[in-house]
């Protein structure tokens, strides 16, 4: 891979331990940015509102993007809907700093994601399994999250997700040599990433938790599970207090192991978001993309 | 006995920092709340990369802004890289907030523009020749004081800067395989 993808790997490495909150508004991304937030994903609907409005989701307006990225000086994101090259070139061209490659927007090629490795910007990208995590850095992505079930509040998939990603990690790591190819058949992946795994018992790329997480004690639970970093999408804007449970949420994921401190976090931090149960949802935006 | 360095490790590139220094064969420590501090003696200490609004914001909330700028103007030797470097300039160009500020220099942050800006290059180091500098939408240094001495610059901005026990670079050598910053920082103690 060229400098490029170094120096973009290295961008996802510089927000480790820091939360990416998504933003509707420049005021809601002074609000983020105020509250610790590392980085900003611009969108003009927050996945809780994808839900409930419906029908087909697409790239925000890049005017909308371009005031939250005057109104901030962290990193901003934005989304385009999986295989959509074009919105992808037209992110690169107002300069964005990543782009999310996401299943929570309506994907525009079930069959293909988009070669990442066509861009100068960055990618992150969604993954429920080892397999699509390393498909989608093969395809260029410098920087993974777990899917979870955006827009939900339920924390049930991301922590499914990232524990698996972990375990097959494990696994792979503890397999013998001879054994990789099979390996690499299996998960419909380059060898070379199943080789750097099994040497590393790490993913090549920066790995954050996403997807329904809604309190400090859910960003504490994704953190010791091995998370990197964590998104907060709706949570944060759908909550009774955005900006104390935004800074709540700063402060867990840097001291995730420390109980006495997240209790005192988690105090007064008003309503969360109501929240709907996996088992209520009608779509389930993980399974796009795979 | 092998040192201890603080690693200060709230949120960024801490880690990438840790293993730099263990293999200069000194321990590390990381600097999570103000206990970390208190409860232990360091010879030195790294401010890392990261969002320096966020280090900034953290430190100061988890009770370990006067604790670190009470030890560095104690004559701490610390390495600051990147928001590291935003975290101990005297001055920010069109920002009105400072961090610990005990460094004589005027920073620029995110100088070079977006991510599209971020960039690597090789350039010489005080009198060390040339190592690899990974620039990742980082700030430069706009102008130093008189006891600043400058290390490096890159196309006429300078971007490391070492003040007494201070040492500044706007790039990252934690990101490199080069550990002449960390051994440069290490021969202060």
């Amino acid at each position: 891979m060229n400098n490029r993808y170094e120096l973009n790997k290295n961008l996802a490495q510089m927000l480790k331990g820091g939360v990416i909150m998504d933003v509707t508004t420049a005021e809601q991304a002074r609000i983020a940015e105020d509250a610790g937030a590392c980085a900003v994903m611009a969108l003009e609907r927050i996945p809780a509102d994808i839900r409930s409005a419906g029908g087909v989701s697409r790239m925000s307006d890049p005017k909308m993007i371009k005031t939250i990225q005057e109104a901030v000086s962290i990193p901003v994101m934005a989304k385009v809907r999986i295989g959509h090259f074009a919105e992808a070139q037209i992110l690169q061209a107002i300069e964005i700093d990543y782009i999310d490659e996401s299943e929570v927007l309506s994907p525009a090629d079930d069959t293909f994601h988009i070669d990442k490795t066509q861009f100068d910007v960055p990618f992150v990208c969604g993954a429920k399994d080892l397999g699509e995590a390393l498909r989608r850095i093969s395809e260029g992505a410098a920087m993974i999250r777990t899917k979870g079930e955006p827009g939900t509040g339920d924390v049930v998939q991301a922590v499914r997700h990232m524990r698996l990603i972990n375990q097959q990690l494990r696994t792979i790591q503890n397999t013998r040599e001879d054994e990789l190819f099979q390996v690499a058949k299996d998960l419909q992946v380059p060898y070379d990433l199943v080789k750097f795994v099994h040497e590393t018992g790490k993913l090549p790329v920066v790995n954050f938790a996403a997807g329904g997480i809604a309190t400090p004690a859910d960003a504490a639970l994704m953190m010791q599970l091995g998370a990197e970093g964590v998104f907060v999408g709706s949570g944060i804007f759908k909550s009774g207090n955005p900006a104390k449970r935004a800074q709540a949420i700063v402060k867990a994921v840097t001291n995730f192991n420390d109980p006495k401190l997240l209790a005192a976090l988690s105090e007064d931090l008003g309503e969360a978001m109501v929240g709907i149960n996996e088992q209520e949802i009608e779509l389930l935006m993980a399974q796009r993309g795979i | 006995m092998k040192k201890t360095i603080g690693v200060l490790s709230v949120q960024g590139a801490f880690e990438e920092h840790i293993k730099m220094l263990e293999q200069l064969d000194v321990n590390c420590l990381e600097i999570r709340k103000k206990t970390d501090l208190t409860g232990h003696t360091i010879d030195g200490l790294v401010l890392p990369g990261g969002e320096s609004t966020v280090i900034g914001k953290l430190i100061r909330e988890l009770d370990l802004f006067t604790p670190l700028k009470t030890l560095i103007e104690a004559d701490m030797p610390v390495l600051g890289t990147c928001a590291g470097l935003i975290l101990l300039a005297g001055r920010i160009a069109d920002v009105e907030t400072i961090h610990l500020g005990t460094m004589d220099i005027t920073a620029r942050r995110n100088a070079y523009g977006r991510q599209l800006g971020s960039f690597q290059t090789d350039e010489a180091f005080d009198a060390l020749g040339k190592i690899p500098m990974v620039f990742i939408r980082a700030p430069y240094i706009e102008s130093v004081g008189e006891k600043v001495e400058v290390l490096a610059r890159v196309d006429n901005h300078i971007v490391a800067a070492k003040q007494d026990h201070m040492i500044v670079t706007s790039f990252h050598p934690e990101l490199t395989n080069s550990l002449t910053v960390h051994r440069y920082f290490l021969n202060l103690i």
